[in-house]
């Protein structure tokens, strides 16, 4: 839940996300969609309040807030060589089939990923663990169409089955239509709703 | 064993010999003749004025003179730490980090030696205070210059890595582990190689001089054994807290990561 959350050139933005359900938001390049993520995460000074429950951003120390509302940037980073080395020692067993990834993907050197495989693996590794909030930036940019719409078949199931609230940027008008709860697009500084119709 | 003494105008034999090879680099435009000058200009005025002072300073030996020389040389350092960093923290910062995690380090590692070690009567007696502290402070200089100069170059180079693992509820102690490991490591590495090679690949200064200057090379050695441990300890510490007290203030209260605080010199 947003409260006249204000960054960069955007202000009073007012939000509430239930649990389980999808808002997207869209806007043109450089109106602040990101930075409006990454003050949600708290990565970004910023005006207003975010709440999540009853609990405040500033009521707990930032990297468990960030536990909590986990945010997927746009160009994942991979600092490790290894893939598995980036999840929990138990990731390798649950990894879902729906990424289309064989099991020893957690043996793989980070270096032979494609960006789209990489993307994948971003949202899983935000995944396991276990956020109440998923801020997702632009989450299937460098997928093609089938697999976008497998990669956001299995992202809905996942968020309805965990009643994950999820803050989702997207450009493209089809994949608003299919996966958003409800649609808010940036307008100058303004946030404003969109209509149901697109 | 009297040391001999030599004439200026021996040295004058070097100068000539600097000239001849500056006269060559500019008919050959290598481009070093200015720098080159200089330098050894540079080299002539800041030894024969310490000369002086030194001279002055043993004479006197009042505390508050060698505390005095020991504070101007602490600040140079300082403000030398400043300038070799190709990104520095805004303000008074990167000043305040570089002199604060040198005055710790080299300071309390310079008395403890004095005192428990060495020993002269007083402890602060100038012939052994200022060229130990002298010592320390030029290798602590360089090994915390190398590390905040490090720190803060991998920071910027890798800041989307840093935020991406903040942004997976990393503390900022861990989004920095990896940086903080490579800037410790470029921070020690001249005095871990120093060690190395000493005795075999070169003959440290200190004992060498010493040696000149009439010593027996067995209490040469026991002293260029201490100094360089000494050296190493105080290189470590130094280097140590200022990349913890750098890498802090590269994030604020809420662990978000600041470049903002960071200028390009």
């Amino acid at each position: 839940m947003l409260e006249n959350l204000s960054v960069g050139t955007l202000s009073n933005v007012s939000l509430r996300i239930p649990g389980g359900q999808v808002v997207c938001l869209s806007g043109p390049s450089g109106s602040g969609k990101s930075r409006l993520l990454r003050a949600v995460a708290d990565l970004e000074p910023h005006g207003g309040r975010v709440s999540l429950g009853d609990t405040a951003q500033l009521d707990v120390p930032a990297h468990q807030w960030r536990r909590r509302v986990v945010m997927v940037p746009a160009d994942s980073q991979w600092w490790f060589d290894e893939v598995g080395c980036h999840f929990p020692v138990d990731a390798k067993a649950r990894l879902p089939s729906a990424l289309g990834f064989p099991p020893e993907v957690m043996g793989w050197s980070v270096s032979r990923l494609s960006s789209g495989e990489r993307q994948r693996l971003a949202l899983w590794r935000a995944l396991v663990l276990e956020p109440e909030v998923l801020l997702l930036d632009e989450p299937t940019a460098n997928l093609d169409n089938d697999s976008t719409e497998a990669i956001e078949t299995w992202l809905l199931d996942e968020i309805r089955r965990r009643q994950i609230a999820v803050l989702w940027v997207a450009h493209d008008p089809g994949q608003i239509h299919r996966v958003a709860d409800s649609h808010y697009r940036i307008h100058g500084t303004r946030l404003e709703r969109a209509n149901g119709s697109d | 064993m009297e040391v001999i003494d030599l004439a200026w105008w021996k040295l004058g034999l070097a100068a000539l010999l600097i000239l001849a090879l500056a006269a060559t680099g500019y008919l050959a435009r290598l481009g070093i003749t200015r720098s080159l000058l200089i330098a050894a200009l540079r080299t002539v005025i800041q030894l024969a004025l310490i000369g002086l002072v030194l001279e002055a300073l043993f004479a006197s030996s009042a505390f508050y003179w060698i505390a005095l020389l020991a504070l101007v040389m602490l600040l140079v350092a300082g403000r030398e730490v400043v300038a070799r960093q190709g990104r520095r923290l805004r303000g008074w910062w990167a000043f305040s980090i570089g002199t604060g995690a040198m005055f710790v380090s080299s300071f309390t590692v310079t008395i403890l030696a004095l005192t428990v070690v060495i020993g002269p009567e007083p402890w602060y007696a100038p012939q052994y205070a200022i060229p130990l502290l002298g010592m320390m402070l030029g290798n602590t200089m360089t090994g915390v210059s190398l590390s905040l100069d490090r720190l803060n170059d991998s920071v910027w180079r890798q800041r989307a890595v840093i935020e991406n693992r903040l942004m997976l509820g990393q503390t900022w102690q861990q989004a920095l582990e990896d940086i903080r490991r490579d800037a410790m490591r470029s921070g020690m590495m001249p005095s871990i190689n120093a060690m190395a090679a000493a005795g075999i690949v070169s003959l440290p200064g200190m004992m060498t001089g010493q040696i000149l200057a009439g010593s027996p090379p067995a209490v040469a050695v026991k002293y260029q054994i201490l100094v360089m441990l000494i050296i190493t300890v105080g290189t470590g510490f130094g280097a140590l807290m200022a990349v913890s007290w750098g890498g802090r203030r590269l994030f604020d209260d809420r662990e978000r990561l600041r470049l903002d605080r960071l200028v390009k010199t």
